[in-house]
């Protein structure tokens, strides 16, 4: 579905990705991990449109998009549940779900991308009037995932959702993930939590320092006496 | 000092302030979404008045026809400015588009004063727009009395574009979280150009209650207004449609009523005494006063 082939991103003059290279099959749900300022942000946002890569490729379904436009892309169904989720707090929480369906114009389709949105987060129901900024922390979270699904994703890019959020808080948001991996939505997930995200995802990049070190399936990584060490706080 | 007296300067300053409030509204959209603050704003108000100076030399065209005429070359100009500045300059940081902005303002100021020289020159009405009309105590003109139903007719189109098209939501939404508002799939290059064209459009229209005020035009006159204005739109909370109409009435009518009131070798200072004014209500509240307290962006 995604193939990002030798990928090389930078800021000004400093290169933060170094031909990264990636490749995600239809149904999916991969796990992208590494520690603070590897580059998997960055990686995000260059899949999304919003960053320009200086080298490389990222082909979507057979088709370039590089170069394409950040609309273009979510189009065509890549949308992304930004780091720090970037909700519109001075806007009511419908309206926030309203803007997630900027491209979606059948309005019978966005009554009922809302209404799974509703489903699978009730609370945002039951707040749906209020002020997005009023929302606790972990229902921000539910907040820009049921604004990303809004749009019909067919691949979600998901930039940390359990940053910031209780023990209790982080496993509903991963339980939706799961749920929506299950009913057929293609997840690029990026983590910190590393042992949360290979125990949810089939397999999993490893990133240091804008490289990709390790790849493979999620339940070998998690034996990886190397990874044990580096990610998950033990051997 | 008769009561009536002091009600027709209340009246000056809604007829001033309804000006001020109406610039501001471009200057706070724009703001709003980009975190530009664009010192050249006020001569786009300039452009539309010697843009209609110049098609009122033609006898017979209907005065309607001139003014549309005016806001639709200053919505160009306004256009082409961001298209040829703003945009490439985009995420260059505040301080860098705010001093192009105003080399771009010095830019208009020099280009009108070569084409049509620095002098001032005269800007007639048709009678029926400047003829007064007395309302009580006091006496407007027609075009006084236009200013006023309009600042209260660009509210009410402009909140209802916000809150109910798609196309406002975006606008929000986009002076709320712009990289948000990217990845919704938000073409953020139209949306700014709406706020352009808007913020073009209405500078245009104050251009010709300035002038129809003042009798006379020159390349100068908008900067001031616009200045004005931008204290406006900080007063009121910068980036709030309300806040900008609310901070034009408040400069409006301080601005008057210190000239109206103040013994007369004082009221010279007029201007000084509205900065002061921005002063002080920022000390106090420092987004304005209908600023939202979560000031900048993540
Ligand atoms: N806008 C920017 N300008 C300059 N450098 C940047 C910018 N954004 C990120 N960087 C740098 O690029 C590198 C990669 O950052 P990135 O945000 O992609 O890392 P990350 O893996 O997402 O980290 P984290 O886990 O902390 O979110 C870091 O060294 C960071 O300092
Ligand atoms: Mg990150």
């Amino acid at each position: 579905m995604l193939q990002i082939k030798d990928l090389s991103v930078k800021y000004d003059n400093i290169q933060v990705l170094h031909g990264i290279s990636m490749d995600i099959q239809d149904g999916e749900l991969v796990a992208l991990i590494g520690a603070n300022g590897a580059g998997k942000t960055t990686a995000l946002t260059t899949i999304s449109g919003v960053k320009r890569s200086f080298g490389g490729e990222i082909v979507y379904n057979g088709k370039n998009i590089t170069k394409a436009s950040t609309d273009e892309i979510v189009r065509l169904g890549v949308v992304q549940v930004p780091e720090g989720r970037q909700i519109f707090s001075k806007m009511t929480i419908e309206e926030n779900l309203i803007l997630g369906a900027y491209t979606e114009s059948d309005s019978a389709r966005q009554k009922a991308n809302m209404e799974r949105g509703f489903e699978m987060f009730p609370i945002l129901r039951e707040r749906k009037k209020q002020l997005a900024g009023t929302l606790s922390g972990g229902e921000q979270q539910m907040l820009a995932i049921a604004r990303a699904l809004m749009s019909n994703p067919k691949l979600l890019l998901l930039d940390e959702p359990s940053m910031g959020l209780s023990p209790l808080m982080t496993e509903q948001v991963f339980d939706a993930i799961v749920t929506l991996n299950e009913s057929g939505t293609t997840i690029l997930l990026v983590e910190q939590n590393a042992f949360d995200a290979l125990e949810i995802s089939g397999r999993a990049y490893v990133m240091e320092n804008g490289v990709i070190t390790r790849e493979g399936k999620s339940s070998d990584l998690m034996e990886d006496p190397a990874i044990k060490r580096a990610y998950l706080g033990g051997d | 000092m008769s009561f009536n007296y002091i009600l027709g300067q209340l009246i000056n300053g809604i007829k001033l302030g309804s000006i001020y409030a109406i610039i501001a509204i471009g200057y706070s959209m724009v703001y709003g979404i980009l975190r530009l603050i664009n010192f050249a704003h006020g001569d786009l108000l300039t452009v539309g008045v010697y843009t209609m100076l110049v098609l009122m030399g033609f006898s017979g065209l209907p005065i309607w026809l001139v003014i549309l005429a005016g806001c639709i070359v200053s919505i160009m100009v306004g256009m082409t400015m961001e298209r040829l500045v703003y945009r490439p300059l985009r995420g260059s940081g505040e301080e860098t588009t705010l001093i192009s902005s105003l080399a771009v303002s010095v830019f208009l100021q020099n280009l009108i004063s070569m084409i049509f020289t620095p002098q001032k020159k005269a800007f007639h009405l048709p009678d029926f727009l400047t003829v007064n009309h007395s309302l009580g105590p006091v006496s407007l003109s027609t075009i006084n009395i236009l200013t006023m139903i309009s600042i209260v007719v660009i509210l009410i189109a402009l909140t209802l574009l916000l809150k109910k098209t798609k196309i406002g939501m975006a606008m929000r939404a986009c002076s709320d979280n712009l990289a948000a508002s990217q990845l919704m799939g938000i073409k953020i290059n139209n949306v700014v150009v709406v706020a352009f064209v808007i913020g073009s459009g209405l500078a245009a229209l104050t251009g010709v209650m300035l002038a129809g005020e003042y009798k006379t035009i020159e390349p100068l006159m908008g900067f001031v207004p616009g200045l004005k204005a931008f204290c406006a739109a900080v007063l009121g909370g910068i980036g709030s449609l309300n806040g900008a109409v609310l901070g034009g009435f408040i400069i409006g009518i301080a601005e008057v009523l210190f000239a109206g009131l103040m013994p007369s070798d004082i009221t010279p200072y007029r201007d000084a005494f509205i900065f002061f004014l921005l002063i002080v209500v920022l000390l106090v509240k420092p987004n304005g006063i209908l600023g939202s307290s979560e000031g900048g962006r993540s």
